[in-house]
């Protein structure tokens, strides 16, 4: 099957009473991207059940245990609201730096630069220990936001200045900032020769709401922490530059057509810069927000690909920084419940074959694909 | 004391690796179509080998089977960016997914395999006794690192002075012309992606049966097929210096790892041993190296006007504007 065509393919009918006919559509209903993603999850579940099987495994027992482990009460509920926290700062990390066809790989490298320079605040110490939480938790923001900047920075300023490919440079940036981490956790920061820091300050810890059992019993063992809220404003604040204002339109016009961008003025180098601070920030806020709800010390195991999986993310939100959140808590379950299932690459393994229906897909919303009676 | 011989022996071994994974890509690329998921289908390569020969095959059968499997990974990326039109860069990263996953998945237990029977290892009798050459090159090496000898100069050839590969540079520089003639845009573009898929499978089984034997899951690679796509970039699309970089890059990993063992350099307290913390940092070399290497790369592609093939990334429709 050729698609290749700008005209309706001709008849291909092998016999058949029917015959296939492509053709591009004009205009795409607003319905069908929505139905087009959720279509192709629902196929990527099928394809990873057809794996499962191969490997061994019972694909239909499988999907009912992630099911029940990640949204079958409020307590686990909770716990994969936990897990999309971190995911709904990285996926919009990627969205941000995708809607200018800037491919920010280092979402992953970044939040580990973010965990980091949050931890510098408390292991340093930047400020004493007795810091009141008012004073340290904004401190660590900053301090996490900040390093995840930098980290974005470094193929932002490559790409814009000298054409660097950013894929390359992003994505060996990961491994030079887990390098980094490691050398803090294994030297300095190092709690009695482990491989972790101590653990933090009760003032450097996100509250939660299990924190808040003694007034409302029902928040009791719930560990949704106030990362979560980072995460919801991170998306009106991406969604409101994206859509409202005029920074936002230059990114989407650069992002769509560079000449046309260039020609009208649009200062490309240095909105490359900074966009790529920007989503290099958010996923360092994720990091830190991460260090700081959840693990409460640095150590070298703080992700399971949070920010590879925010690559996916965004493209399963079709870049839209609403949609971030609700395919990230579907991410979040996948992971939560992904500990318990054998064997452990299946949850990896799913989301690659999710972004690959997403993409494949995307060729409905580009082509009416009809069989009509020959 | 640092033995350099064997630094460069080993150097010139595992950077087959990515002589392998770089030529292949170099093709798929030259043929105008990005496969990003070298590192993913180098992981299904490295694994599957391994599991043939843990599960009794010949290790030669095992190199076939990752070339296959890899190959028929690299098959759905040109699915879905040549006949979809989806972004290359996208669906890369969607393979590189998959490959890392599903290599997880079905090299479970395999890193308990125990010994297994590997690629063979010999020195050419005439050119082992060359001074400096003979040791680096033709003493104890394994057997792909022949066929990397041989490979390259094939691979420059083949797309500089024939017909089929002049074919495939046209349709990477300029796919309205290449088909204006005859040539079958989309065929070759397959071909080629498929040739990228079989190079980086054989990439993977260089390290799981030869370089550094045995299944370690994502490690087996550690992001080796992100520096042949950096490789890519720093040969200009041109193998031989793909050959040249691999080599180097291979020879750094082999020196990092012997900087941490003596006590003594030259003379001096080694750094790395008294403080094996350092040692994280002699782990970011090759990475913060291959971001040297392409600006490095990038100066001089801007001074001398070279650059990556001009329909690179972009899908070929027919009677649709632009290159």
């Amino acid at each position: 099957m050729s698609l290749s065509t700008v005209t309706p393919s001709e008849p291909k009918t092998w016999g058949l009473p029917y015959r296939i006919v492509v053709e591009p559509r004009l205009s795409v209903p607003r319905w069908l991207s929505p139905a087009v993603s959720v279509g192709a999850v629902i196929l990527a579940l099928l394809l990873g059940g057809v794996v499962i099987q191969l490997a061994g495994g019972n694909p239909i027992e499988s999907y009912i245990h992630i099911f029940k482990a990640a949204f079958g009460d409020v307590g686990v509920f909770s716990d994969t609201l936990v897990k999309a926290t971190p995911l709904i700062l990285t996926g919009l990390a990627c969205t941000l730096a995708f809607r200018m066809k800037l491919w920010n790989i280092g979402a992953e490298g970044q939040f580990f630069m973010g965990a980091w320079g949050a931890s510098a605040v408390v292991l340093f110490p930047l400020l004493p220990a007795n810091t009141p939480a008012i004073l340290m938790i904004p401190a660590m923001i900053l301090a996490g936001f900040l390093c995840g900047a930098l980290w974005g920075l470094v193929p932002g300023f490559l790409k814009a200045r000298l054409k660097v490919n950013e894929i390359i440079t992003s994505l060996m940036m990961n491994y030079i900032a887990t390098s980094w981490v490691l050398f803090w956790v294994f030297g300095a920061w190092s709690e009695r020769g482990f491989q972790m820091s101590p653990t933090f300050p009760k003032s450097a810890w996100l509250p939660r709401l299990t924190d808040y059992a003694a007034q409302v019993k029902a928040f009791s063992g719930l560990t949704v922490h106030l990362g979560l809220v980072f995460g919801l404003v991170a998306a009106v604040v991406v969604w409101f530059i994206m859509n409202r204002s005029q920074w936002g339109y230059e990114i989407r016009l650069t992002g769509d057509n560079p000449k046309a961008a260039q020609y009208a003025g649009i200062n490309i180098v240095r909105n490359t810069v900074l966009l790529m601070m920007l989503s290099g920030g958010l996923a360092g806020l994720a990091g830190m927000s991460e260090i700081s709800g959840v693990v409460h010390r640095l150590q070298g195991s703080i992700s399971p690909g949070y920010g590879f999986t925010g690559i996916i993310i965004a493209w399963l939100a079709k870049l839209n920084a609403f949609g971030v959140i609700l395919a990230a808590i579907l991410f979040g379950g996948l992971l939560l419940a992904g500990r318990e299932i054998q064997p452990s690459g299946i949850p990896r393994m799913l989301q690659g074959i999710i972004l690959f229906t997403v993409i494949a897909s995307d060729v409905l919303l580009r082509y009416r694909i009809r069989i009509v009676k020959s | 004391m640092i033995d350099w011989i064997i630094v460069l022996q080993a150097g010139v071994a595992s950077g087959t690796v990515l002589l392998f994974a770089a030529i292949g890509e170099i093709l798929a690329e030259r043929s105008g179509v990005m496969n990003l998921g070298v590192e993913g289908m180098m992981l299904i390569g490295a694994m599957t080998a391994y599991k043939t020969v843990a599960m009794g095959g010949n290790p030669w059968v095992g190199v076939v089977y990752a070339m296959l499997f890899s190959g028929a990974l690299s098959l759905l990326h040109a699915v879905v960016t040549i006949n979809f039109q989806a972004d290359q860069v996208v669906s890369g990263l969607a393979i590189n997914f998959v490959g890392v996953g599903l290599s997880t998945v079905l090299g479970e237990g395999l890193s308990k395999a125990g010994t297994v029977s590997l690629l063979p290892s010999f020195s050419v009798p005439v050119l082992s006794v060359l001074p400096l050459i003979g040791p680096v090159f033709f003493t104890n090496q394994h057997v792909l690192v022949y066929v990397g000898y041989i490979l390259t100069p094939l691979a420059w050839f083949f797309i500089n002075r024939t017909r089929p590969g002049l074919h495939l540079r046209a349709v990477g520089e300029y796919p309205a012309a290449a088909d204006a003639l005859g040539i079958n845009v989309q065929g070759l573009r397959y071909l080629y992606v498929l040739v990228g898929g079989l190079m980086a499978g054989l990439a993977g089984a260089t390290i799981s049966l030869a370089v550094s034997p045995g299944w370690f899951s994502e490690l087996t690679t550690a992001g080796q097929g992100w520096i042949a796509i950096g490789l890519v970039i720093f040969a200009q699309w041109d193998p031989w210096r793909a050959a040249l970089g691999g080599y180097a890059f291979g020879a750094i990993r082999r020196l990092i790892l012997d900087l941490q063992g003596p006590q003594v350099l030259y003379g001096f307290v080694n750094p790395f041993y008294a403080t094996p913390m350092l040692g994280f940092f002699l782990q970011m070399l090759p990475y913060a190296l291959t971001i040297v290497v392409l600006v490095l790369v990038s100066r001089e592609a801007m001074r001398k006007r070279l650059g990556a093939p001009a329909a690179l990334g972009t899908p070929y429709i027919r009677g649709q504007r632009g290159i």
